[in-house]
This record gives structure tokens, C-alpha cells and sequence, in this order.
């Protein structure tokens, strides 16, 4: 087969959904511009790709470049992948722009994804709660999150059937081995929706403020394999350290320096091994449900496994 | 390498008779703030340890400021502990710790060369926390299950080398390959060392329950 002929052919694959064209038509619109014209040939291809779109009235992210692939949500991983999705409507969100007709958080066992739908891709309109088999999205990542957008060549299916949601819960088993800086007591901004942590007395977006005092632990759980950052939030620190905020500040007063209590707190459980389970944020776990490891290590297993081999 | 340099370094589990033999260490950039690593011979790298042990004997041997050497022992042999004026921490906790006392610790493989030319490997704590014994027996059972994973995949990888119609999709262990370029001794050694910790563990088991 020619080169002309083989790009032909890709370009007829990608619109013969959307399009009555015949091969020989492509072909002789590439061959025009590269034998006639002398158009490379990428640039040739980019052209009659271009005719056929404006032709059937779509755009270029409307084409899918093969056929997609049935994911699990916890699987997509790389952007501008064509997938297919069976998954349940968590919640729907204010579009913040006109152009959006649809967006919210999609969910299946394995987890959750925003989507977007695009107001120009007339598409039919997802209920909350709904199931639907969602066939042709294409993924996209923004600072390391993902999503899906829903495009006019996504065909929607509402399923009549429940689908559980898993939330991204992580469940870490591994060694307390670090507490970081900005543990212990530490003072937030009383400016509304604020709540930043201030360094020496000043907050970030808001300058010098009288601060609020909080409790929190930012520690590194780690199993041997990976490292992970674990925050623990005021109701978190005390269930993990018996200390509650009232106490913290009153041991702070007495000391005359706050740092007394992330010292005290790092005693009580650097070199601790714990479970620990709850949503990831992104690169942090934060900690819901923490229990100490303290029940006997069982070793029989091991031993059998390390005589056999 | 940005990359690289915001993940934190996982903390190997290790037993002490490998920690001491991986003498070789190496950098994977040319760039100054690169992390150092140590290679373990069952073939992977450590640029940090999490070891729990029984801090037998605490030493101030430093001549003109305080420099602590600790010992730390676990079923397989001695980790030796090093704290000075840049771990303060560190330091005044093998100061003020009467042995012996589990003690867990996290750290970074030190390696320095003696006069007589051997190398020796020790730890210099970022932390040391006094634990108590069901700790230390949960890190024995854990580093014991680490060690045997990463000498599952050096045989795995081993087995691929020998089998010649295979070589060309054997799976890549750089590490596994790197260990036996480096060390000479075999890997069932460490295995040896597992079975002779957990059977130390089933033993005090046996006893208490007796």
C-alpha cells in the first residue's frame, strides 16, 4: 500500500462515523497536496483533516485517533486517552461558563472524576444520582488531577442499575518516621474561607492577624515502599495524642513557646507503627480512622515462606 | 531530577548483617544536591533505614565536641549509630537513653573507609524514639518479609540471566545486577539471616506462651 494511500486510510477511519466519503476521495486530496504541491506529508494530512472537519461540522477533539478503551475511574491515568466509562453521577456543579452545558463528579467502585460537558456538544442532560454508560470521553489531567470531558461524539446510555462508589480512600500500613514542620500547635488566619497557616505571625494573602490556634500533625508514614504524607487534623491529633487544643495551649503558656508541644507530641509517636485510612488530597492521606499497630507480628508465615525458598 | 528531588526517600527495612555488607554507595546524577545511595546485595538502594533494635551500649566518642556511638542490635548483628552536633536530637537521646532499650531509628547509610582499608557502613539518625518491645518485634517480622520480597525478585532476575532464549525479555533489576557486579556474597546468606530472625521470634513466642 502507498504511503499516500495508508494516511488516506487512517484519515477515512477517523471520519467514516461522520461522514459518507469514500477512501478514494481522502487519497486524492492528500495525493493534490503532496505530489502536486510538494506539502509534507504531516502537514498534507493536517489540511485534509481539517476539510473533512469542517465539512461534517466538528472540531478536532471530537475525532477519536482509534477506538477507545472500557476503564475503571481509577485507571485513568494520562491525558487525552479515549475511554469509556460505566459510572454514577455523585454530584453536578454550577457551570461556571457558558460554554459548559454540564459539569460535576462522576464515581464507580474504584473511585471518583470530575466531568466536563461542553454546552455545544448538544448533549442529552446526566441526573444526579443516574447511572450511564458513557462511551467515547476523552481524559484530561490539570495539576496532576484528573478528569473526563464529554464530547458530541460521546454516546450516553442511562443504565438501569445501582453502582456502589468508592471514594479515593487510602488505607497505609508503615511507621510514623517523621514529623514535619508546621506540627503541633500552630495559629491559622481568622479571616474568612482563610484558614492559612501563619509563619511568625503573618499570613500569606492577609499580612499580620491575630491568629486562631489549632492543633495538627503533618507526619511521614512510611511502610518500607513508599512514603506517604499523612495530616491529621484537630479532632485527628487529639484522638492520636490524648491531648486536647486546651491543654496544647495551656502547656504553650507555661512554656512560654509553642514549640513545646510538637516535641511532646513527636515523643509520643515517632517510631509507632499505625493503620491508617482516609481520602488522599493530593499528595497527603488525611487521617480518619488511625489505629496503633500493637497486636502480636505474626512471623509463622514468613518462616514458612523463607524455608521454601 | 526536580522530580526526584521534591519525593521523599522511602526508609529501607534492612537487617544489620545486610546493612553492613553494602559498603557500595552511588549517586544517580551529576548534580551536587543528588541523593546518595547504599547498595543493599539483595539489590536495591537505600538513601534512608527504619531499623528498630535493643540500644545495648551508648559511647561519648568524640575528642573535642560530644559525638555519641550507639549500638544497636537486631537478630542478625549490630547497627552502629552516630550522633554528633549536627543531629542534637539525635544525640542527646543516646545521651540520656540508659541501655539497654528498644529503640527505633531513622536514618541515613554512612560508609567510611578504616585504616586497614575495609569499609564500614553506620547509620546517622534524622531520629531516635524509644519503643517498646511489640515494636520492635512487628519491625523484625516486616524487614523480615522486605528482605525476602527483594531476594525474590534478585532470584527472579538471576533465573532470567541463565535462561538464554529469555535474555532478550528478561525483566531489568538494575539494582539485583549492580549487587553482582559489587559484592561477592550470595544473596542465600540473607536469606539464612530471615529464617534466623523469625525463628527467634517464634521461639520467645513459644516461651511466653509456655
Amino acid at each position: 500500500m502507498s504511503d499516500v494511500r495508508q494516511h488516506a486510510d487512517d484519515i477515512h477511519d477517523q471520519f467514516s462515523d461522520h461522514l459518507d466519503v469514500s477512501v478514494e476521495d481522502v487519497e486524492e486530496r492528500l495525493a493534490t497536496l503532496v505530489d502536486e504541491y510538494k506539502v509534507p506529508m504531516d502537514e498534507a494530512r493536517r489540511s485534509v483533516t481539517n476539510h473533512y472537519l469542517e465539512e461534517a461540522g466538528l472540531d478536532r477533539e471530537d475525532l477519536s485517533s482509534g477506538s477507545s478503551e472500557a476503564v475503571n475511574v481509577e485507571d485513568v491515568d494520562e491525558p487525552e486517552q479515549w475511554v469509556d466509562l460505566t459510572a454514577k453521577v455523585i454530584e453536578l456543579w454550577d457551570p461556571r461558563s457558558d460554554s459548559v452545558a454540564q459539569v460535576g463528579l462522576l464515581g464507580d467502585p474504584t473511585g471518583t472524576i470530575k466531568f466536563t460537558k461542553w454546552a455545544k456538544s448538544e448533549l442529552p442532560a446526566l441526573e444526579e444520582g443516574g447511572v450511564y454508560s458513557l462511551e467515547n470521553v476523552v481524559t484530561d489531567e490539570y495539576q496532576g488531577r484528573y478528569s473526563v470531558k464529554l464530547n458530541s461524539t460521546t454516546i450516553i446510555e442511562e443504565l438501569d442499575e445501582e453502582l456502589e462508589v468508592g471514594d479515593d480512600t487510602s488505607e497505609i500500613e508503615g511507621a510514623l518516621i517523621d514529623m514535619q514542620s508546621g506540627s503541633g500547635l500552630i495559629k491559622r488566619c481568622p479571616k474568612e474561607d482563610c484558614t492559612r497557616v501563619l509563619q511568625n505571625g503573618r499570613c500569606n494573602e492577609h499580612g499580620e492577624v491575630e491568629g486562631e490556634f489549632d492543633l495538627r500533625i503533618k507526619a511521614v508514614v512510611d511502610d518500607g515502599l513508599d512514603a506517604h504524607e499523612v495530616i491529621f487534623d484537630k479532632d485527628a491529633t487529639e484522638n492520636l495524642t490524648g491531648l486536647s487544643l486546651e491543654e496544647a495551649k495551656d502547656m504553650a503558656m507555661d512554656a512560654l513557646d509553642t514549640t513545646v508541644v510538637a516535641d511532646e507530641i513527636a515523643d509520643d509517636i515517632v517510631g509507632t507503627y499505625y493503620r491508617i485510612e482516609g481520602p488522599t488530597f493530593g499528595r497527603y492521606v488525611l487521617a480518619d480512622d488511625v489505629s496503633e499497630l500493637d497486636g502480636p507480628a505474626d512471623a509463622e508465615q514468613l518462616l514458612i515462606k523463607a524455608r521454601s525458598m | 531530577m526536580s522530580q526526584s528531588e521534591l519525593t521523599r526517600e522511602v526508609a529501607r527495612r534492612v537487617f544489620a548483617s545486610e546493612f553492613n555488607d553494602s559498603t557500595y554507595t552511588f549517586k544517580e546524577s551529576d548534580d551536587e544536591r543528588a541523593p546518595n545511595f547504599a547498595l543493599l546485595p539483595t539489590g536495591d538502594r537505600a538513601n534512608r533505614v527504619f531499623i528498630v533494635g535493643t540500644l545495648t551500649e551508648t559511647e561519648d566518642v568524640g575528642e573535642d565536641s560530644e559525638y555519641w556511638r550507639g549500638r544497636v542490635v537486631d537478630p542478625t548483628g549490630t547497627f552502629f549509630v552516630y550522633a554528633g552536633q549536627y543531629q542534637p536530637e539525635a544525640a542527646s537521646i543516646l545521651r540520656e537513653t540508659e541501655p539497654p532499650a528498644y529503640v527505633s531509628v531513622v536514618g541515613k547509610p554512612r560508609t567510611y573507609e578504616t585504616e586497614d582499608g575495609s569499609v564500614n557502613v553506620s547509620v546517622r539518625p534524622e531520629s531516635i524514639a524509644v519503643v517498646d518491645a511489640a515494636t520492635r518485634d512487628r519491625w523484625v517480622v516486616e524487614t523480615a518479609e522486605r528482605t525476602l520480597d527483594r531476594i525474590e525478585a534478585f532470584e527472579e532476575w538471576e533465573a532470567e540471566q541463565e535462561a538464554p532464549e529469555s535474555a532478550s525479555t528478561a525483566p531489568t533489576n538494575e539494582y539485583a545486577q549492580m549487587a553482582r557486579e559489587q559484592y561477592d556474597s550470595p544473596v542465600v546468606n540473607y536469606r539464612n539471616d530471615v529464617i534466623q530472625a523469625l525463628e527467634q521470634l517464634e521461639e520467645q513466642e513459644a516461651d511466653a506462651t509456655a
